[in-house]
């Protein structure tokens, strides 16, 4: 891979490029559930990129591709050396290397979505890399862990509480899980999903949606009214 | 043309500067030898066509020699260069270290194939070795060096080599060896475990991928030795060993794959 | 290019880890050489990064010297490294460039590494050209699109942050240990403070590399006007640990059209035009077989956690 960045890109301009949103949380949430759910329901209306983050393999690349959910070509690997949330908050060069090859080679995209490896409950994207993000929950972890807050569960444009068909298994209190959530949350949203029995994740699929339209909508203003950065949540 | 074997070049004293030569040229559309010149210790012979042993490098160089050899290779020709034996290099009687000088031109359409019996160093020796090889476009080269860290059981002298090869004044491979050096020697990074080294260069048109360098073409590996494509049109076959059966095994197996990696 | 007295505090940020280009994911070797069970320890970590400085270090501290020499000659004279827009391709900075990179990859044997010293490279010019933005770090971006090789990248960048050639080998050399030596920490998780120990064990041994990288360049141009006036091959060198890149002969120049290098072009452009791109052929190349077969079996190997 390797972009040819003949014109300097900021990352931090967002001018006329594709959105990238970021999708991290702990080990096994459904992270990589979640982007082929997204591939599967906003692929016949968008153009997409994935980056993935293994940890170890390139398994969450290799399993997107054979889902068959998206052009193979489109999904790139990034490796992270053992610290998976560096490559997404500290040091994003490859991420960006590797978003910015997707738009050069099948640009231009509608979306560029990047999952982090899993990690704890501390590691989210840097707005360098991320123009928004999605932090992955899932219930088997128990219902403790919203009130537990960090930065993901907090800061994160959507917090996404998955395998909600596991919730009478494991004990967890969605009600519980969805009051704490609030109430760290300062009103952001909070989606329960269970990809398992959604294999589109609709909810999710269309809060992405919005999303993108919106963001092509004040990318389109702020090419109207000369080069303002449109920094605001959406 | 020829000169008769030396006796042993450790009996001598004196060191000696040699100056020998091979020169190639195309006569009726064949190989012929246009020059061979002998300086001993470094003596030729021509052992068929387009093929020559050099006979006496088996004791020496010794400290304070200079051996140069230049081997030019007409355009169109064909040339191999073998040896009959090991070369030991020796400490010697002179302060000062050896000296081994491989001056190669590779002409248009022409070919060199250069695989020498190993290169022995002796402890206490110091030696150094500078190879050039200069190959025009459309050359073809076999060129292969192995190198073993003192005879049996011996710690080994100092040597330091170089090789500088270029296709059409472009660089394809430039490498130093440091051997006998404490800093290089025991570690995992540089030799592991080995006690020789071995590596031959596979060069020519076949090998110049139409060159994606975003996609680097992928090296063939196995036990103790890589064949690995390089930038330029060629390939190097490498190999660690401890001993020079191993190394030479190695080598064959990295050469096969070497040439298997010939854009078809 | 903006205006420092000195590029010291530039060099520290050059060379700190947490500089944000890639480097954290590469190993430089440990990986596979801990997969391998070549690296256990302290010990052996101690042996393969003094191998590994007294060669891959060596020569990626040269080529980072080069490299920031040259970004410097052509930051101070816009119209090209020699003055002169003249119709010689060769004073083209964005071939010198090309050329540069081209001694890097000449120097690299194995593929693997070749890609993985492109990757970083490319990371890096594109950090760099936001952190200490210049027309020479965009030069080379445009001359070597894919990336250039890392050492390039970095003697771009120092020059870019205000730093001086020895500056610029110094980071290089630095970076050839300090990545391998926190990949064992992670890997093994050795003791990070037995590892820092060696890493200051190292600190001499960092100088000479970079002084030795130096010296390559200038000894090259006595070299230079040595061949033309009496030609051929220089004695033996007797060499020491790793200044050894401060002795040896002259690259291949044999005479004829096929050498596209200054030396052959330079008479008109006066000493200094000389010295530039001559040097660049008898730079350091001290090969490390091992690293090489350690480079290409990780790539091989699908179960990893660092690019190299
Ligand atoms: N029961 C249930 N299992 C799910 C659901 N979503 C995902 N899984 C399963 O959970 C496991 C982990 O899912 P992944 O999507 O690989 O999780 P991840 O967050 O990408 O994991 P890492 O990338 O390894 O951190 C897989 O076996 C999925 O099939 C769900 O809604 N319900
Ligand atoms: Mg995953």
């Amino acid at each position: 891979m390797g972009a040819q960045h003949d014109d300097l890109h900021d990352a931090a301009d967002p001018h006329g490029r594709a959105l990238r949103l970021g999708i991290g949380g702990p080990v096994g949430s459904g992270k990589t559930a979640l982007v082929a759910a997204l591939c599967r329901s906003l692929g016949p209306s968008m153009r997409l990129g994935v980056v993935t983050n293994d940890i170890y393999t390139t398994e969450d690349a290799e399993f997107l591709r054979r889902a068959g959910v998206l052009d193979p070509e489109r999904i790139l690997a990034v490796q992270t050396g053992c610290c998976p949330h560096t490559a997404i908050r500290d040091d994003i060069a490859a991420n960006l290397d590797a978003v910015e090859t997707l738009e050069e080679r099948f640009g231009p995209l509608d979306l560029v979505i990047v999952e982090s490896g899993g990690d704890n409950l501390t590691a989210t994207f840097s707005r360098g890399l991320a123009d928004r993000q999605i932090f992955v929950l899932d219930v088997s972890g128990g219902d403790k862990v919203p009130r537990k807050g960090g930065p993901g569960v907090i800061t994160a444009d959507l917090l996404v509480i998955n395998k909600t068909d596991l919730a009478p298994l494991v004990g967890a209190d969605l009600t519980v899980m969805s009051r704490d959530a609030a109430a760290v949350r300062d009103g952001r949203p909070v989606l329960f999903t269970s990809i398992r029995e959604d294999r589109s994740a609709h909810s999710v699929a269309e809060w992405v949606t919005s999303l993108v339209n919106t963001w092509k909508h004040s990318n389109d203003q702020a090419h109207d009214h000369t080069r303002t950065t449109p920094t605001t949540a959406a | 043309m020829t000169t008769p074997l030396r006796s042993p070049a450790a009996s001598r004293t004196a060191s000696v500067t040699a100056r020998a030569v091979i020169a190639t040229e195309l006569s009726d559309g064949r190989t012929r030898l246009e020059t061979l010149r002998s300086d001993p210790p470094l003596t030729l012979r021509q052992t068929g066509p387009g093929l020559v042993h050099l006979v006496s490098t088996g004791a020496g160089p010794l400290g304070g020699d200079r051996l140069e050899l230049t081997i030019d290779v007409a355009p169109g020709t064909d040339l191999e260069v073998r040896s009959v034996a090991s070369t030991l290099v020796l400490p010697g009687s002179s302060p000062a270290g050896s000296v081994m000088l491989i001056d190669a031109r590779v002409g248009a359409g022409a070919s060199l194939r250069f695989s020498p019996e190993p290169t022995v160093l002796a402890a206490g020796c110091s030696h150094r070795m500078a190879v050039r090889l200069s190959l025009a476009d459309d050359a073809t080269l076999f060129w292969r060096e192995e190198i073993v860290f003192g005879r049996h059981g011996e710690r080994p002298g100092r040597c330091r080599t170089r090789f500088d090869a270029t296709v059409a004044g472009r660089p394809l491979l430039r490498q130093e060896l440091l051997i006998g050096d404490p800093a290089v020697d025991a570690g995992p990074a540089v030799y592991g475990d080995a006690r020789c080294v071995g590596s031959t260069l596979i060069a020519g048109q076949r090998w110049d991928a139409a060159r994606d360098r975003k996609q680097e073409r992928r090296a063939t590996i196995g036990d103790g030795w890589a064949a690995m494509p390089l930038a330029g049109p060629g390939v190097l076959a490498s190999a660690l060993a401890g001993d020079t059966v191993e190394l030479r095994s190695r080598l064959e197996r990295a050469e096969s794959a070497a040439a298997l990696l010939a854009i078809s | 290019m903006r205006d420092r007295p000195t590029g010291d505090a530039a060099l520290l940020l050059l060379a700190d880890s947490r500089l944000p280009a890639g480097g954290h994911a590469h190993s430089g070797g440990a990986e596979e050489a801990v997969r391998l069970g070549t690296i256990t320890g302290p010990e052996d970590l101690a042996r393969f990064l003094r191998g590994r400085l007294a060669t891959a270090g060596l020569v990626s501290a040269a080529l980072a010297a080069a490299a920031c020499e040259f970004a410097a000659a052509t930051a101070d004279h816009p119209a090209g490294p020699y003055g002169h827009a003249g119709p010689d391709p060769d004073a083209d900075p964005a071939a010198l460039w090309r050329r540069l990179d081209a001694e890097a990859d000449a120097r690299t044997a194995s593929p693997a590494q070749r890609e993985a010293s492109r990757v970083q490279g490319r990371l890096l010019v594109r950090s760099a050209r936001r952190i200490w933005p210049s027309a020479v770090l965009d030069e080379l971006a445009k001359a070597v699109p894919e990336g250039a090789h890392h050492p390039i990248a970095l003697g771009a960048a120092a020059a870019a942050a205000g730093c001086d050639p020895y500056q610029a080998a110094l980071a290089a050399a630095y970076n050839s240990v300090t990545g391998p030596a926190t990949a064992a920490v992670r890997l093994l998780g050795l003791d990070p403070v037995t590892v820092h120990r060696l890493l200051a064990d190292l600190a001499p041994a960092l100088n000479d590399a970079a002084h030795a990288a130096c010296a390559s360049l200038i000894d090259d141009v006595v070299h230079g006007v040595a061949q033309n006036g009496a030609g051929g091959h220089q004695g033996p060198a007797q060499n020491t640990a790793t200044q050894d890149g401060a002795k040896r002969d002259d690259p291949p120049h044999h005479g004829g059209a096929t050498n596209s290098g200054p030396t052959h072009t330079g008479s008109a452009d006066g000493p200094a035009a000389k010295a530039l791109g001559s040097a660049w052929p008898a730079l350091p190349g001290h090969a490390a077989p091992a690293l090489d077969l350690l480079a290409e079996g990780h790539r091989g190997n699908p179960m990893k956690l660092f690019v190299s």
